[in-house]
């Protein structure tokens, strides 16, 4: 903690009034600070702009506006009563009952009018706010300041650096990332996590100054600095999911009470734009990834066609409207804790089921269009999670199935025959290894963890979706949960 | 004037020299490594074919997985037992 944010008041009971020079108001008001200075209390005058005003009296000159700050002062003058150095009222302005409540005194300012609106407190002014934002701010930044040229447009030197997806990011002013790490408890020099694939070491502090830039609120960052722990594992592996020729990248489901808090959307286009909250956390750990990790399109990243859903791709469950259990509970957690899910995937590829009125049918369907993930005829390789719109999950709900009884029925609608799989099959070369297909060998298209189901979406259209993943198991990526630190 | 912070890891890059080039490879053992991706092993064993033809010894080495770097104690086995590496990267 800095020695300015733990800085005493000059005093600490009794009366303190602050004005400035610059301001009429003030200057109406040096009777009744004369009216106050002889009466018994203690008193005292802080000026913001002179040490010389108001004439006549033993003046605190606020010069590097630490008092001010330090009451919060919006408008001069204020009249201050404190009590063991804390404000116990105050009044803005002149108003002759504030003042009066204030300072116990009667018949003050006699021959004033009875109220006149004060000016700003010195310490409002742009650039002044900053800074002292800056000097009081409890939080010791070590990142390099990247000083602009005064023609260089903050955007601009952003991309000039490097530093953004493609999209305009919020500049990370000092300021911005001070009032970000207010979002956490965590002290900014905090490792968070290695990040590969530079395996640099990722602080809080950098992951504040990317979810700046991402346009994230405070209160998102436990969100973002979870998933980064979740993303640095070797079970997760961001270092291959970067590398990859595939399409893919992180996609986060977050669970728990913390998506209501934070105002994320899980109802009409949950996996689409609109949502600060759902885009922004999203987009926060791709820039981390970027800046601190060091993947970069055309470097380590060597995606053949890459995937909108590398800029952001982040939603939260609808645990209230869904008929089954929640994604976090699935996965071993309490439902009372947030929680966020890494996935290696993309998409989404939409399911279309307007006409069933039956689990056995829809699931059919459902079946139908997870056979495609990848290729028609690879099995065992990909995994996928189907976000369930509501109108599919009312007719499970309905059937009493359970998200158990679902796959279940899924995975024994996609063994598929080796005949029909094998590289070369059907005319298509691609496939199962022939050799491995032969002798009536079947094939699961998913593995017994490679299949998933989360609920979410607007109450109209019998549409799900599905994410299709990267390659699952071990060997590659499996899905990663952990608790929000919240 | 406006500063903003460095979001990056502000890791400089270490330049590393070059190992010299091999001025032949008569006396050292060339590793093959198979990242395991599919028919990475049919350009290992062409590679095996045509190094062995001009007398060139190999050692063949396996990456459990094309999908994460290479275990530290495999690169340092290569690094150890071997002269010059060739990596199959291909699908």
């Amino acid at each position: 903690m800095s020695d300015e944010s733990t800085m005493a008041l000059p005093v600490t009971d009794g009366l303190l009034a602050v004005v400035k020079d610059d301001c009429e108001t003030c200057h109406l008001v040096v009777p009744v600070l004369a009216e106050l200075a002889a009466g018994d209390r203690t008193f005292t005058v802080v000026s913001q702009d002179r040490a010389d005003f108001p004439p006549g009296f033993e003046v605190l000159h606020d010069r590097e506006l630490d008092i001010s700050w330090k009451l919060r002062t919006e408008t001069t003058p204020t009249i201050y009563r404190l009590a063991e150095g804390e404000v116990a009222d105050q009044q803005a302005g002149w108003l002759r009952s504030g003042w009066e409540r204030v300072t116990g005194a009667v018949g003050l300012g006699a021959g004033l009018p009875e109220q006149r609106p004060g000016c700003g407190s010195d310490t409002m002014l742009p650039d002044v706010y900053q800074r002292l934002m800056r000097r009081h701010s409890p939080h010791r930044i070590s990142s390099r300041r990247v000083d602009l040229g005064s023609a260089e447009d903050p955007i601009e030197a952003a991309y000039a650096r490097g530093w953004t997806d493609g999209l305009p990011v919020t500049p990370p002013t000092e300021e911005r990332v001070a009032r970000m790490l207010e979002g956490t408890s965590q002290a900014p020099g905090e490792v968070v996590c290695v990040l590969p694939p530079d395996l640099a070491e990722c602080t809080v502090e950098k992951v504040a100054i990317n979810a700046v830039m991402a346009g994230c609120l405070p209160e998102y960052l436990p969100v973002v600095l979870a998933a980064l722990k979740a993303a640095a594992t070797s079970r997760f592996n961001i270092h291959g999911i970067s590398a990859t020729t595939y399409f893919t990248g992180p996609v986060m489901v977050v669970n728990g009470p913390i998506r209501r808090r934070i105002g994320m959307n899980s109802g009409i286009n949950a996996l689409g734009q609109g949502n600060r909250a759902n885009l922004t956390i999203g987009r926060a750990l791709n820039l981390v990834v970027r800046n601190v990790g060091g993947s970069r399109p055309g470097g380590v990243d060597r995606a053949a066609l890459g995937s909108p859903g590398k800029l952001s791709f982040c939603f939260p469950e609808d645990e209230e409207g869904s008929p089954w259990e929640p994604l976090s509970v699935e996965r071993g957690f309490p439902p009372e804790d947030s929680t966020v899910t890494l996935f290696a995937g993309h998409g989404p590829i939409e399911i279309i089921d307007q006409k069933s009125r039956n689990p056995e049918s829809l699931a059919r369907t459902f079946a139908l269009q997870l056979r495609m993930v990848g290729h028609p005829k690879l099995a065992g390789m990909a995994d996928a999670i189907v976000v369930v719109s509501p109108e599919h999950a009312r007719i499970f709900r309905e059937a009493g199935w359970s998200k158990t009884r679902l796959r279940r029925e899924i995975h024994a609608l996609l063994t598929l025959p080796g005949a029909e799989v094998a590289a070369g099959a059907g005319g298509v070369a691609e496939g199962m290894p022939p050799q491995v297909a032969a002798g009536g060998k079947e094939f699961a298209k998913y593995t017994s963890e490679g299949l998933w189901f989360v609920h979410a979406g607007g109450d109209a259209g019998m549409f799900s979706a599905i994410i299709s993943g990267w390659i699952g198991g071990a060997a590659s990526s499996q899905m990663t949960t952990v608790a929000i630190d919240s | 004037m406006t500063a903003l912070l460095d979001p990056t890891s502000e890791r400089t890059v270490q330049k590393r020299q070059l190992s010299p080039r091999l001025p032949d490879l008569g006396e050292g053992t060339v590793a093959l490594l198979d990242i395991s991706k599919p028919r990475g092993d049919v350009f290992i064993k062409r590679l095996d074919e045509l190094f062995s033809e001009r007398g060139v010894s190999v050692k063949h080495y396996r990456k459990p997985t094309f999908s994460k770097p290479a275990p530290l104690d495999l690169r340092q086995q290569i690094a150890a037992e071997c002269t010059a590496v060739v990596e199959a990267l291909a699908d």
